[in-house]
């Protein structure tokens, strides 16, 4: 009974569809960046990347992934360990908040935080008494991009841990282990793969969120510019080659990261 | 039924050590990103003016944006739950050269900033694109038209329906369609009757995180739009300009309406998702 | 009397709208290998996790010798706990699992080392001490379970369901080495079952739930030989139940239209040619529906006064084939009244010959 790997000439059609399908959809425009960013020569592309205005965007943009990577981290590794371990009521809600940020508009995301900190907020006159900037600032991108990479890592390690269950922290604990001890030596040897697979998804989202920071920046540059409103801001004043070239570098970064999705996927697996 | 069994306050003690310290962790930090923002969302929109509520979002440019939205989020997440189940079945079922790098491209779309994917996709499909020629060839614009902002859809959708469908897909007992065959039922009949009731579930899942995800997308399609008025302005484009305009009264009504249609897709999802499982489960 | 080592005393739980434990008390003598034996969902499982501190009991009093324990944490109460799915911690090796306890409670590198040494020599499982637990078989596995829950010297060792992740033919080897290991380290033992021949087999002493109630409590003998309630006459042995009893002949003494449990092994089935002097009056007649063979034995499906009861049959004794009419003798029968079941012998026997048989 061959039904799996019947060899007719379906299988090749559907092949061909999906090849031509991610070729077209996934592949051309990644080719189109990079030959565009080139396409005046290696020096105009240097010179597009090395400028100062595109240095301060890159480090921008660092600045927000890193402590956006840090936050959900230790929420991440929190909000997993409370959802999995323990019954207590309310789960439900805590569970759909944290998956809240997905399924909201990057636009409303950046709303929220407009409406929160902004002018009309009851907090305003606190923060501007202590000459706190937040929206059109530095720390608004930082939050925005916190909020819509935030239930990236909790949600890789939940269900591992779910289906893990809890016999081993509980019997560890019968043996009068403390709670760090459980999670250091029991728990994340087997949340080891997914989570850095999360904090490879946190990653990439973080470093290239457009709308939620589009909203939360003041665009001012060389201040309040990350790397894709960098981007914007170039390509809508025409300077198409800047705009690929300074692409070109997120497109190389999204790359490594999908070898490294893959290549920590296959570790995961091969190790159970 | 006389008296009332108390079960409402009891304390269920865990003996793994450290719920105290990381549910306080946990709730002070959801507090902040997401408690605390929403809860303003909340109270700024209890003080908006049912009227002037009414007014903004039935605006004819507004309600033209809806129309935009959704037609061009439908349409998307309509070819990318053809194309992504196609793509499922060929990375599960078949074998062929390149299999893992297909497998890993699925996902450039999450990893690849959408504002990169957008100026991408605008250059390639304008009239002198690399693929808009092709197409100008039969006189259709793809940049700049609804056609355009449901290519930029399809590109951040796809890995949605892919990884939905692929597990599950790969789950299917062999043993099911064996079975299947040995009672002499055709391939397509084995796909319809066996397979595809099977992963409807997660068909229909990957096609709402789609739906979802492109009827809020702001980034790629922003460029690809041309943001003509009243023919292909989206509804995040909308509450952009108001922002911009400092109008957050406008800004936030029109949030609202599209956090509604939002939750009525996730709602629609959830009442598939049960029903579809208490088939399964043969619970009534 | 002997002092209780383990003591329940009117312990209610509750998890929603299910009753896992309903008003349950029980004590346990010091050494004894106690089996919690009922179906699933019985709530065994629940009072031993309650007894190890796993849940917190809604109300009731857990002692454990002479200490009261509700408030003591179960790392404190002195316990060891075997998991139905062991719990091996699956990123340690064999001997790190072992260990685990002893370096919580600080002990010198040295000291682990002969301790887990000792306790690896003790279950058998020399040499495989650098193995992950995915590298042993689910036998090997539970060995481990055990030598874990014993490092640290508990003086009460729970286990829940611990064969039940096994292979039947490697169960039945496992069941008489946990017996004699228990017996070795002289530990008491509290062990859930829903199979009977493993409780009857392996524990001192019985317990029987259903419904979160405890039914019965007594040593395998007196919960086979004397069921004291409708559910564990009913749940032990292989009961056929029969209705309106005082029709057969022997148990005209019994009360109109009662209903009982008749086993097997109660019931002596003879050709018609076969002489049987000393019971001629007390004999029925009944046709062989089907018979089956067993491998050890052979089952008969009778049909007797309308009754379909299962005998047993010896493979040497003349073969009894089907459609053949046969003579039935019933030697008791449990009879259920209401939530009670006691016993009644066939008339026919002596007072004598009732003890020596079944």
């Amino acid at each position: 009974m061959k039904i799996r790997n019947n060899q007719g000439p379906l299988k090749w059609f559907f092949i061909g569809i999906s090849a031509v399908f991610l070729f077209i959809m996934l592949i051309l425009p990644l080719i189109y960046v990079l030959v565009t960013g080139l396409k005046k020569g290696i020096s105009v592309y240097l010179a597009a990347v090395t400028d100062e205005y595109a240095l301060k965007a890159v480090g921008l943009t660092i600045e927000a992934t890193i402590i956006s990577v840090i936050v959900n981290t230790v929420f991440g590794l929190f909000a997993a360990w409370t959802i999995t371990k323990f019954r207590f009521r309310g789960k439900k809600i805590i569970s759909t908040l944290i998956d809240l940020p997905l399924t909201i508009s990057p636009i409303i995301a950046g709303l929220i935080y407009v409406l929160t900190f902004g002018r009309q907020s009851f907090l305003y006159p606190f923060l501007h008494e202590h000459g706190i900037d937040i929206i059109f600032a530095v720390p608004g991108i930082v939050l925005a991009t916190i909020f819509v990479t935030f239930p990236f890592i909790s949600r890789e390690l939940i269900p591992v841990l779910t289906a893990q269950g809890t016999d081993e922290e509980e019997a560890a604990a019968l043996m009068g282990a403390g709670g760090f001890r459980i999670f250091r030596e029991v728990t994340f040897p087997h949340i080891k793969w997914a989570f850095l697979y999360g904090i490879v998804l946190c990653t990439a989202r973080a470093m290239g969120e457009f709308g939620a920071v589009s909203v939360l920046s003041g665009h001012l540059r060389g201040k309040t510019n990350t790397m894709p409103l960098y981007i914007e801001l170039l390509y809508q004043g025409y300077d198409f080659t800047g705009a690929f070239a300074v692409s070109s570098i997120l497109v190389i970064m999204a790359l490594l990261i999908l070898i490294l999705r893959n290549l920590l996927e296959h570790r995961g697996k091969s190790e159970n | 039924m006389g008296s009332i069994t108390k079960t409402g306050k009891k304390k269920t003690k865990s003996v793994i050590p450290g719920f105290g310290l990381s549910f306080g962790i946990t709730m002070a930090i959801l507090s902040l990103v997401v408690i605390i923002p929403l809860c303003s969302l909340i109270v700024f929109s209890s003080q908006l003016s049912f009227h002037e509520f009414i007014e903004t979002v039935t605006r004819p440019r507004v309600l033209s944006s809806y129309r935009v939205s959704i037609l061009t989020a439908l349409a998307a997440s309509a070819v990318n739950a053809v194309m992504g189940l196609i793509l499922a079945w060929v990375l599960v079922r078949y074998d062929f050269p390149g299999k893992r790098i297909m497998d890993g491209l699925i996902e450039l779309p999450f990893a690849l900033p959408t504002a990169v994917a957008g100026i991408s996709l605008t250059h390639l499909t304008v009239e002198d694109g690399w693929v808009g020629s092709f197409f100008g060839k039969f006189g259709i614009r793809v940049a700049y038209t609804k056609f355009g902002i449901i290519i930029a859809l399809v590109f951040i959708g796809i890995p949605f329906v892919v990884r939905s469908v692929q597990p599950v897909l790969e789950k299917v007992e062999k043993e099911y369609e064996e079975a299947a065959s040995m009672l002499g039922a055709s391939r397509f009949r084995i796909f319809f009757e066996v397979i595809f009731p099977e992963i409807f579930p997660a068909l229909i899942a990957g096609f709402t995180m789609a739906f979802a995800r492109s009827i809020g997308e702001y980034g790629s399609v922003v460029f690809i739009a041309g943001n003509t008025p009243y023919e292909t302005e989206i509804t995040p484009l909308m509450i952009m300009s108001e922002l911009q305009e400092f109008d957050y009264a406008s800004a936030t009504s029109i949030a609202l309406v599209m956090l509604l249609i939002a939750f009525l897709i996730l709602f629609v999802n959830a009442v598939i998702q049960s029903y579809t499982s208490k088939i399964v489960s043969g619970i009534e | 009397m002997k002092q209780a080592y383990v003591e329940l005393r009117d312990i209610n739980k509750t998890f929603g709208d299910f009753r896992a434990s309903d008003h349950v008390s029980f004590s346990i003598q010091k050494g004894k290998l106690i089996g919690l034996l009922g179906p699933s969902g019985s709530g065994k499982t629940t009072i031993l996790r309650i007894l190890a501190g796993l849940e917190t009991a809604d109300s009731g009093e857990i002692y454990i010798d002479g200490r009261k324990v509700n408030n003591i944490p179960a790392s404190k109460r002195g316990i060891g706990f075997v998991f139905q799915s062991y719990a091996l911690f699956r990123y340690k090796t064999v001997f790190d699992n072992i260990a685990f306890g002893l370096k919580i409670q600080k002990w010198q590198k040295a000291d682990i080392k002969t301790r887990v040494e000792e306790l690896i020599e003790l279950v058998g499982l020399k040499g495989m001490e650098k193995r992950y637990p995915n590298q042993l078989s689910g036998g090997q596995r539970q060995r481990v379970a055990f030598a874990r829950a014993l490092a640290t010297q508990p003086q009460l060792l729970l286990l829940d369901e611990p064969f039940a992740a096994i292979d039947a033919k490697v169960r039945t080897e496992l069941r008489s080495w946990l017996r004699e290991l228990i017996s070795t380290v002289g530990i008491t033992s509290i062990f859930v079952t829903h199979d009977q021949d493993e409780a009857i087999e392996v524990a001192d002493e019985i317990i029987i739930t259903n419904h979160g109630r405890i039914e019965q409590i007594g040593t395998p003998m007196e919960i086979y030989l004397k069921p004291t309630n409708a559910f564990t006459a009913q749940f032990i042995g292989r009961p056929t139940i029969i209705e309106n009893i005082s029709r057969f002949r022997g148990f005209e003494q019994a009360p109109d239209h009662l209903k009982a449990v008749l086993r097997p092994e109660c019931i002596s089935v003879r050709k018609k040619q076969e002489k049987h002097k000393k019971y001629e009056a007390s004999l029925e007649e009944g046709a062989v529906e089907q018979v089956s063979f067993r491998g050890s034995d052979i089952e008969l499906k009778i049909r007797v006064k309308g009754s379909l009861v299962t005998a047993f049959r010896q493979i040497g004794e003349p073969e009894i084939t089907e459609g053949e009419k046969v003579d039935l003798f019933f030697y008791r029968m449990y009879v259920l009244d209401g939530d009670n079941a006691y016993t009644i012998t066939n008339q026919a026997l002596t007072v004598e010959e009732s003890v020596y048989r079944i």
